[in-house]
């Protein structure tokens, strides 16, 4: 399976490249600048890896939630590049990577609290089952005060709150770690946790036409209208 | 030489196909207008929602109609700037990535000289060298075009573009956004003499522009004319007629002023507001009266539109100006920066 995934939904911008038997990961962190160095960074990848746009099965990405810019970023080049070599896309979860990243960090964890900092004051948060390295969306993606986010103590098992909203929100992490979860403050959503999460997305067929790689905000209200 | 272009950097998602032989092949646009009546002007967080969602639809729309296949392409053009940066971002990021796919340069546009060389797509286009009025929401200018890619501003505005005047005088007079033109139907019925608006900068020497002034003007003759009720409708059509009586009055006489300076026998007026009907009778009689030709865009070509960034991006493409892959746009871009 030869698959393309890229991030840029939060400071991080990222691009990985899975073809049959390896993996090519690029990974940087940056303020700004994403824009101008996406196409650069898939361009060293796809020509370390021998292969052009059209050999590949599909094209991943991080939908959101994130940064708004970012995510149309990743969209808007996903659908380019996809419609121009003909391929599929994947859009996934920037919540669920950090869920994945998770399940591999604190290996046996029964559940996972994420919240990425979703800046306003707020983070992007959602709650995943974890067995093994699957990870599974309890409810919904939100967007909310941390002082909002339901710290539910899950009755058997042991569980992890992870993401960059909890270095941004240190009490929310204080509120984690008393309910008894280990915390990773620091993961961001990278586009080898989008990779992996479409691997089996993609040998399931589960490919949309490229139009449809469109952002997820969970932010919505972004406007009042005018009285 | 073949090209697909886009246009995003404001309301209209827009996207065309443009061969250098065959002409104009195909234009796509779809219109927010209605997505941000509600808001009373364009909300840019909104507006690049949209455009990530319908530019590449109209891609596809635009290449079947030209009946185009990417490999029959020479390269992909975009408004690159100036604009509202988010939505400028969504239209550079689709058009570098599908260039990049398709293994074609890329050309980044400037959406103004996208403006200024639309009446290029009618039968009668201008010759070179010519001046150019250009005024839209967001501009007010005067410029020289030497030639396609060399342009010198003469004048422009120092604080409301003309565009501007016209939607903040229509709030005022409670019309719904976009105010410009329901300020001109409004007028239509109105008589202009009955208010005399400030026609600013008409006293002085040299090619700059004032509006900011206007709004001042109809605000308070809004309140004087102001009763239980609000305004008579006569009193608000008399206002409309007045301010769009003013504003096109200072626009032919400072037009006028630069066709002589410039000694140049050819006009065109681009953008938004050169739709306007009543800017459009005046100026052909008063540039006539000066033996000069005044050359317009199709109405459709006036406001945002694909057609003139692939005329333009033809002609930077034919220059060899393409892009790296870096994605590149910007919100304010001088007009002048395009000559060097």
């Amino acid at each position: 399976m030869k698959i393309l995934a890229l991030d840029t939904a939060t400071e991080a911008l990222s691009v990985s490249l899975a073809l049959d038997e390896r993996q090519i990961d690029r990974y940087v962190e940056l303020d700004r600048g994403h824009a101008e160095l996406l196409l650069p960074m898939v361009e060293e990848v796809l020509a370390e890896g021998g292969i052009a746009l059209p050999s590949l099965d599909a094209i991943a990405f991080g939908r959101g939630p994130g940064g708004f810019t970012g995510v149309r970023l990743a969209a808007s080049v996903v659908q380019g590049l996809a419609f121009g070599a003909d391929i599929g896309v994947v859009p996934v979860s920037n919540l669920e990577a950090v869920a994945y990243r998770t399940a591999q960090t604190a290996p046996g964890v029964s559940r996972i609290l994420v919240a990425n900092d979703a800046r306003m004051r707020e983070v992007y948060w959602a709650w995943y089952s974890a067995d093994g390295l699957l990870v599974s969306l309890d409810g919904d993606e939100r967007v909310d005060a941390p002082g909002a986010v339901a710290v539910a103590v899950p009755r058997s098992g042991t569980w992890a709150a992870a993401g960059r909203g909890l270095r941004a929100w240190p009490e929310l992490a204080e509120r984690c770690r008393a309910a008894g979860a280990t915390v990773h403050p620091d993961l961001l959503p990278r586009a080898s946790e989008v990779l992996a999460l479409a691997r089996p997305r993609v040998a399931a067929g589960r490919i949309l036409d490229p139009a449809l790689a469109l952002p997820v905000y969970v932010r919505d209200r972004v406007a009042e209208p005018a009285k | 030489m073949r090209i697909l272009a886009l246009e995003s950097s404001c309301d209209e998602s827009a996207v065309a196909v443009y061969d250098d032989g065959d002409g104009l092949l195909s234009h796509e646009i779809y219109s927010q207008i209605d997505l941000h009546r509600i808001y009373g002007g364009v909300v840019p967080e909104l507006a690049s929602r949209d455009h990530v969602r319908h530019l590449l639809p109209l891609v596809k729309t635009a290449l079947a109609d030209a009946k185009t296949s990417p490999a029959d392409l020479d390269g992909i053009a975009y408004t690159a700037g100036p604009g509202l940066i988010g939505a400028l971002l969504t239209g550079a990021a689709l058009g570098r990535s599908l260039a990049f796919a398709w293994k074609v340069p890329a050309v980044a546009v400037h959406h103004l000289e996208g403006h200024l060389l639309a009446p290029l797509l009618e039968s009668d286009p201008p010759p070179f060298p010519h001046l150019a009025l250009l005024v839209s929401g967001g501009h007010t200018m005067l410029i020289d075009v030497a030639e396609p890619g060399r342009y010198a501003v003469l004048g422009e505005t120092r604080d409301d573009a003309a565009g501007e005047a016209f939607d903040k005088s229509a709030k005022l007079l409670g019309l719904p956004y976009p105010g410009g033109p329901e300020l001109a139907k409004l007028a239509s019925g109105g008589r202009a003499s009955r208010f005399a608006f400030p026609r600013p900068m008409l006293d002085r020497a040299g090619l700059e522009f004032s509006f900011s002034g206007l709004k001042t003007a109809v605000a308070l003759a809004v309140k004087d004319q102001g009763r239980e009720g609000g305004l008579a409708p006569e009193t608000r059509a008399d206002i409309a007629a007045g301010v769009q009586e003013a504003i096109v009055d200072t626009l032919i006489a400072k037009t006028l002023r630069a066709l002589e300076q410039t000694g140049y026998d050819a006009l065109v007026v681009a953008g938004g507001v050169g739709a306007n009907r009543l800017l459009r009778e005046r100026l052909a009689a008063a540039v006539a009266r000066q033996g000069a030709r005044v050359h317009y865009p199709r109405i459709e070509f006036c406001t945002d539109n694909a057609a003139m960034i692939a005329v333009a991006g033809m002609a930077r493409l034919k220059a060899g100006k393409t892009e790296s892959p870096a994605i590149r746009a910007r919100a304010q871009w001088p007009l002048s920066e395009l000559s060097t």
